[in-house]
Parts: C-alpha cells; structure tokens; sequence
C-alpha cells in the first residue's frame, strides 16, 4: 500500500498514513485530486478505480471515505477487507465508531492503524491481538504519566510474550 | 503572555466552532503561536499535547514544520506518552527529503535496543513508515537482531521494518535472506504473514533468492493446506475462511515461485487445485444457506469431470446430502455421488444409493435406479454382488428401470454360470413374491425358464434351502400370465419360460400342454401366435422339442460401450444394436419361432438358440454375434459458442448400418445466466433423411448446469458429403436469441 486516506463527504481529511516519501506539496496535491475524483463517484458504482498510475480502492462507512493506494500487483479485493478490518478494529476500540471520535480522537486512530499495518503491510491478522496492544499501550501510557515507567513496562513485556500463537 | 494550555479535544471543539475559513485560521494561528511559545520555553510535561495540537492542526492543512525538533525531544523521552505522541509526528512531520530526520536515528536505536515491547514497537513502526536508505543501512544490524526477538510482537514488526529496508536498500537483501527459513516455521500468523512478505520482496528483486526459495514451496503448500483444512478459528476468519490476508500473501508468492517454473507448479498444482478449490468447496456443502449448497454441488460435479480424486474426499458429505428435502438439492447429490461411485467404495456407494432409492421423490427414481445399475455394471467386485444389487434395485423400483435393464440383467446371469443356481432362486422367490415389477417379472420369468431345473434340486449354499415343488413353479408362472399387472411382453417371457420347462421338469407337461393350448386362442395376437407355435411343437414336432428348448448360449455383448450409445440416443432404439442379429432364414422356421426377439422391451441381443442339430449348415448360427471392432471415435465438434453457452456435437456411426449417422448436440452453459426456451432445429440436403428426437429439456441452468442433449438421426444413403445447418432459439439474461449458422468442418468421418 502506497498511503491511506480517510476524508468525509465534505472533503475534509481525517486521518492520512503516507508509505512513500513525498513532499508536502505533492501530499497536499494528490489528496487534493484524488478526494475530489473519489467524491464525485456515484453511490453504485464499484469500489475500484485507477487513478495516475495506481489503484484506488475506496470504501464509504457513513460519513467517512476509507480510501487506499495500492500497486498494480496488489490484490484489490484484499485491500477491501484491509479496510473493513480497519473499521471493524475502530469500531471494537471506540464502540460504535463514528466520524466524531476520528476527528476527537485521531492520534488514537492512528495508534490502531499502526497496529494493523505496518509499511503499507498487514502486520497482524488477529482482531483481538491488535486490541490487545492498543490496549496494553494505553494502559502504559496511563500507569506512567508521572510515576516510573520501569516495572509496569515489565508487566506489559510479559503479557506481550503471552500473545496467542495459532 | 498567559500559557493557554488547551487540551487537544477543546481546541478541536473550537476550530470546528468556527464559522467561516477565516475564523478558523485566526483560531489556528493564536494556537499555534502558543504552541510555538510553548516549544520555545520548553515545558516537557504538556510538549505531547502541544504536539497532538500541531499534529491535528497539519492535518487541516496548516504549516507544522516548526514542529519537527519536538518530535525528536518527545521521541528521546522516557516517558510512553512522549514517544507515542514524538514518533507519530515523526510520521508524519519528518520524512527524508528533511534533514533533521537522520537526528531520529540514533533514538531509534536506543528505543530498538532498550527491550520494552510498547516501545521497540513504536521505533520499528517509525522506521518502516518514514525511514531513509541511509537510516536503514544504519539500523539494519539491530532489526536483524530483533528478528529473533522472543516476543512474537516484536518480531512480526521486525519482519515487516526489514521489508521496507530492502525496499529502500536492496543489498540488505543479503542480511536478511538467511533468517527467512528459520521463519517460515512460525506459527503465529502475524510473524509469518510478514515472512511470507519478506520473502516474497526477497524473490522479487533477485533471480537467484527466487531460485533459493523454490525449496520452499512444498513448505508453503502445507501452510496452506493446515490454513484451509483447519476448522472456523474465531481469531484469524473472516466469514468462515481461515486468515484469508495470509492464505492471499502464499498465493501471492506460490505464484511468483512457479512462474515459469514447471517443477514447482506441478507440486503445488495438485494441492492447489484440491486443496484451495475443492476444500472450500466442500466447506460450502456444510453451509446452512441452501444456495450455497446447491453451487457446491454443482461446482463439484462440473470438477469431477477434470479432478475426480479431489471431489471423492467429500463423498461422505455429498452422500449426506442425498438426504436433503430439498428436490433440487437432492438431484443434484444424486448426480454427484453416481460420478463419485469408484471402484473402492461402489459397495457403499450403492448400499447408500439403494437407501436414497427407497425414499426418493418419484422423478428421481429412474435416474437413480439407471444410475446404480450403470454404476454396477461398471464397477461390480463380483458377479454376485452384480446379480444382488441388480435384483434389489428392480424389487424396489422395478418400474423406473430403463428398458435394457431387462436384457443386461439376463445377460449377466446366463454368463455367470456359477451362480445360476443362485440367481434362479432368489429370482423366484423374489417373484413369489410380487409379480407387479415387470423387468423383475421378466428376468425372473426367463431365469426359471432357462434354468428351472436347478431350481428344483433344491441345494445351493448360497441361499437358504428351498424347496420348490414343480407345481408351484408352474403355478407361479401361471399367475404371472394370468396377471392383469402383467405386460404382454411380460406374458410372453412367462409362456416361453412354461414352454422351457417341459424340458426342464421331470413331471409330466401336461399341465403345460394345457396352458399353452388355452393361450392359443388368446387375444392377444403375440401370444397367440407363441402359443400356436408351441402347440405345433408339443404335437408334430415333439422329437426336436429338446434340443430347440436347450438352455441359450452365453451372449456376447458390446459391453458398456454399446451402453454409452445407448445412453446417448436416450432411448433405446432398434438400429443401435451393437451385435446385430443374424437374418438368415433358416431352413425350419421353428429356429425363427423360438427366436426371443420380438417384444419392444427387449432388444435384439439375444441371438436364437444353438440348434445342435445333425444339420450342418447350422454350424455359421454359432458365430455368436460378437460386437465388431469399434471404429475409431469420430471427435468432436463445438460448433457455436456465445456468451457462455455452447454447443457441442459428437458424432456417432453405429456399425452395421453405414448410412446412419448419429449426432448428439449438447448444450452446455458455462455463464452465470441460465438459458431457458432453448429449441434446437436443423436442417440437411435434400438427399438426406433428418430425425429430430425429444432434447433431454429446454433449460440449461447456469454454471455448468446439467446439459440439454438432443439426438440428431441422419440418414445417408447416397454417402454424399454432409452438410448441416442448425438454428438455435432461447432465451439468455432476459433476452430471446435467435442463431442461425452452417456448421463448418464436420468431420468426414461423419459421412464416408
């Protein structure tokens, strides 16, 4: 996957994950163009599209665009369920997940993403497993806002060595 | 200036506050200046939320490049939060055309080293999202040490970081094309995922890691096959299939590995094509949904065709659901498991067959009895077993049975001639006991007939004792005349057996003598004509009733293949014979008389008894007619195609009769609309005769659905060169078609 963008029915972006290195300028464009193409797609049409010389494999979730830049040997229908897991992932952490907890929340969404993918890769196939890290990391980030971070970073390690292995 | 330390949520809520663009930046700008001032006095505490800030505000579009030094300090922090929050900006602020992004690499070294899961997690996820060459070339040596990391955790992000590094820096290919092996034996789907990648990236970039990983392949096939034959696993399934992300990434890879590649393609073509296909085929048949279930069924038979032994491996389940009672569902079992039927497991097959048979819908019954005689025929173990299920098969749906069963059935037994004795007894006690099922009725009639002495020795250790009382055949054989039930054909097998046995029984004929007299003036013009000439034979030529009445010689068949035509014409048709009947006169016309050919039930198979008279002209009878060497099969020809519908002809020449020519045109569909209405008309020269017979139907179903079939008959007495033109009118994906077209390169086997 090249990079991922999240942008609402109003074009404003909510969540931008970049894998390639580009300028800001050339981010600024390519959200710019690719936002507006994916925006004025009707409802029926299909979730594929080619665009430059990539593919666009966009999914609406109410008010929210999931959109996703992959190469031409990537598989299309993957990437969809890449994105549905993604939502699924947000859903289970937010509970019922709208655009509002996105915009209030967004490092958090960010947090998930990097949980499930990692260089434009899947990185972790289990639901509950990417949970389970958000989860031991934000309880990290709770238990040392102030107090020493050594023992209770400890604990985590091991409840991480403890993660499921099929 | 106060310090407004708003927390990240509040200045959201604000922004979003704005009314107009203008409002928003000016709301943008005052924040950002305090966060600018807030960078500048260096307050560690709250730097996260400053940044978090920044961050949402960049998002907007904003500038946030004075930003960029707060990354690194919050990234060199001790404290979680901090890094979360730094490497995230990192992420997103910094990338390498920055030149401060090389100032992150020592940081990231030290969190990568430190040995807190959270936190080598956040530096790896960073450097694979943002991380230059030159960052990789300085981090290599540490992510190829985490690579053996105990946490799962922390490797699979290990893997997938040293993925990007071979992106950005191919020659570190090297470093971490070893440890792919070792690896692959993972079983936490996560860590493989992100080998199977690696390798994959590995294969990609250089021909000979491509050539260094084709030994893996047979690993790869097995990873795949646990994936898919293992059962719903909650955690890694989406909608009943097994971590499909990691099953796509084997695929992906198996691909790229047998490219070209025959040897490897052929090891993972079997397993591919069983495991992958057929195995999730066979998972849909357990699937609640009916219409699933019915695509199964219907995908595994188009399979069978091409890969019998994948599809045997979900006989237990089709047979299953051969229960169903659901009509349509239940055909389309039936169909399934007479394909599945083999020669290791046609003794359960038939016994589960012979179940369905006693319970199925009435339409089912003819195809289902068809289905287990042919299958029988095919793959009998014994001949006994043959006879049994033969006889159980025609007691339970003696009706539906196609008409040849009669014929084959007498076939078999006269060539078993062990098993005679066997055959007549439970035949007659079969009969005994209903004489409603005419081709039961029939073969037992002609069993008795031919070998009714046996039946009245009365010892055969393969049945019980049974004792059997001349009078009670003959009794037996009088109420299958006398019957209502019974067919006239039926009648004349029953008189002709009557007739065997004055030969056969010790006891006087009388009672025989008196029938077949009564039946002389039956009304029934066959019956009558049997019954005189057998009353003639009893008065005038009572010296040659003996030999005449001798039991039949074994009669050689054309064997399945005569089936397979019979099969193709759909019904048995007179000039299909594959042995055909002597038609010489002969020089006594009781030779004629006694000639079993005559009723429409039997076919001509039955050549007339030996007459081993002193006559020695007689001798050429004993040419038994034996099948004539098969011609060579004439190919095939599709002959149109459209839209995934298409026709097919094949070409028949039955021998013995040169001019006629037998064409089957089947119609597959292969598209996802079925096709209904279809009608099939051709048209020929002058010189030749056309028959259309009846199509199987006029719906092809979708997706390989069961064919129509039609018989063309073309007769050809002039030889002349064959020409054939069809039209074709149906209806397919709501419209209605009409094609008219010559058909091209017939074969000339068709007409020569």
């Amino acid at each position: 996957m090249q990079f991922m963008l999240l942008f609402s029915r109003q074009g404003k972006l909510r969540l931008q994950k970049w894998y390639v290195p580009l300028s800001d300028k050339e981010k600024k464009k390519i959200t710019r163009e690719l936002v507006q193409t994916v925006l004025a797609r009707k409802p029926k049409m299909c979730s594929f599209l080619e665009w430059r010389d990539l593919k666009i494999v966009y999914k609406r979730y109410a008010s929210l665009y999931f959109c996703c830049a992959i190469e031409d040997q990537d598989n299309e229908l993957i990437t969809l369920e890449i994105i549905h897991r993604y939502v699924e992932l947000l859903d289970k952490y937010f509970g019922s997940v709208c655009e509002l907890d996105i915009i209030f929340n967004f490092e958090k969404a960010y947090f998930i993403l990097d949980e499930f993918l990692l260089g434009g890769e899947v990185q972790e196939t289990s639901k509950k497993n990417v949970l389970k890290a958000i989860e031991q990391a934000d309880l990290l980030q709770e238990n040392m806002k102030d107090k020493g971070y050594h023992f209770i970073m400890q604990g985590i390690n091991d409840a991480h060595l403890q993660e499921k292995v099929e | 200036m106060v310090m407004s330390s708003l927390k990240l949520q509040d200045l959201i809520e604000e922004i979003r506050g704005a009314k107009t663009q203008a409002q928003e930046r000016e709301v943008i700008q005052k924040e950002c200046a305090h966060i600018r001032a807030s960078f500048r006095d260096g307050d560690p505490l709250h730097r996260h939320r400053q940044l978090a800030k920044l961050l949402y505000v960049h998002m907007l579009g904003y500038p946030a490049h004075f930003g960029q030094m707060e990354c690194l300090k919050l990234i060199a922090s001790p404290r979680f939060i901090d890094k979360r929050v730094g490497y995230l900006g990192a992420m997103l602020l910094l990338d390498e055309r920055q030149d401060a992004h090389l100032l992150i690499t020592n940081s990231i070294k030290n969190d990568l080293n430190q040995g807190i899961q959270a936190v080598q997690g956040l530096a790896l996820c960073t450097l694979s999202t943002m991380g230059s060459a030159e960052m990789c070339r300085d981090l290599a040596t540490e992510v190829e040490k985490l690579l053996l990391e105990r946490s799962p955790y922390v490797r699979k992000k290990a893997v997938l970081t040293a993925v990007h590094m071979i992106r950005k820096v191919p020659e570190l290919s090297d470093t971490f094309l070893p440890v792919c092996a070792k690896l692959l034996h993972e079983r936490h789907h996560g860590v493989l995922l992100g080998t199977i990648t690696l390798i994959t990236e590995l294969c990609e970039r250089s021909p000979a890691a491509l050539k260094h990983f084709r030994k893996v392949v047979p690993q790869l096939v097995q990873i795949l096959r646990t994936l898919v034959t293992t059962g719903f696993s909650t955690e890694h399934s989406i909608s009943g299939v097994s971590d499909p992300f990691l099953q796509v990434q084997i695929l992906r890879l198996l691909r790229i590995l047998g490219r070209n590649h025959e040897e490897s393609s052929e090891s993972m073509n079997d397993l591919l094509a069983q495991v992958l296909a057929v195995n999730i085929l066979g998972r849909f048949l357990l699937n609640s949904d009916k219409n699933i279930r019915y695509v199964a069924l219907t995908s595994l038979l188009r399979l069978v065709q091409s890969d019998h032994s994948a599809v045997q491996r979900h006989r237990p389940t089709v047979v299953e659901c051969l229960r169903e009672p659901d009509a349509s569902l239940s055909r389309r079992a039936l169909e399934l498991s007479l394909a599945l039927v083999n020669s290791s497991n046609v003794r359960a097959m038939t016994q589960e067959l012979q179940g369905f048979l006693e319970s199925c819908p009435l339409d089912l019954r003819a195809d289902c009895a068809s289905g287990i005689l042919l299958a029988a025929e095919r793959f009998a173990p014994t001949k006994r077993w043959h006879i049994d299920t033969i006889l159980r098969v025609l007691t339970m749906a003696g009706s539906h049975v196609r008409d040849d069963a009669v014929a084959n059935l007498t076939q078999l037994i006269g060539g078993a001639q062990e098993l005679h004795a066997y055959s007549v007894r439970r035949l007659y006690s079969a009969l005994a006991q209903d004489i409603s099922q005419q081709p039961l009725v029939q073969v037992a009639a002609w069993c008795i007939g031919e070998y009714g002495d046996l039946l009245l020795e009365g010892s055969c250790e393969e049945t019980e004792p049974l004792q059997v009382e001349e009078e009670e055949v003959l009794a037996l054989l009088e109420r299958v005349l006398q019957s209502h039930m019974s067919l006239p054909a039926t009648r004349g097998y029953a008189l002709t057996a009557l007739m065997k046995l004055s030969t056969r029984l010790r006891g006087d004929n009388n009672r025989i003598r008196q029938v077949v007299s009564i039946y002389g003036s039956c009304l029934d013009v066959e019956l009558q004509q049997r019954a005189v000439e057998y009353n003639t034979l009893f008065r005038k030529y009572d010296h040659m009733r003996a030999a005449i009445l001798e039991k039949m010689p074994l009669v050689d068949r054309g064997g399945p293949q005569a089936d397979e035509e019979v099969k193709e014409s759909k019904e048995a048709t007179h000039l299909l014979e594959p042995a055909p009947v002597p038609t010489e006169p002969q020089a006594s016309k009781l030779l004629d008389l006694l000639d079993l050919l005559d009723g429409p039930s039997e076919d001509s198979q039955q050549p007339p008894p030996v007459d081993p008279s002193p006559e020695g002209t007689l001798i050429h009878l004993l040419d038994l007619p034996c099948a004539p060497l098969a011609p060579a099969p004439i190919p095939n020809l599709k002959v149109f195609e459209r839209e995934g519908l298409q026709l097919n002809l094949s070409f028949v020449r039955p021998p013995g009769t040169p001019t006629l020519l037998l064409i089957t045109a089947t119609a597959t569909n292969a598209s996802e609309g079925d096709v209904t209405h279809f009608i099939c008309q051709a048209a020929v020269p002058k010189s030749f005769q056309l028959q259309l017979q009846a199509p199987s139907g006029d719906t092809v179903p979708a997706q390989g659905g069961l064919p129509v079939t039609q018989v063309l008959r073309i007769l050809n007495p002039n030889k002349a060169p064959l020409r054939l033109k069809l039209r074709l009118t149906y209806n397919h994906y709501g419209r209605s078609v009409q094609e008219i077209f010559e058909v091209n390169n017939l074969p000339v086997e068709a007409w020569q």
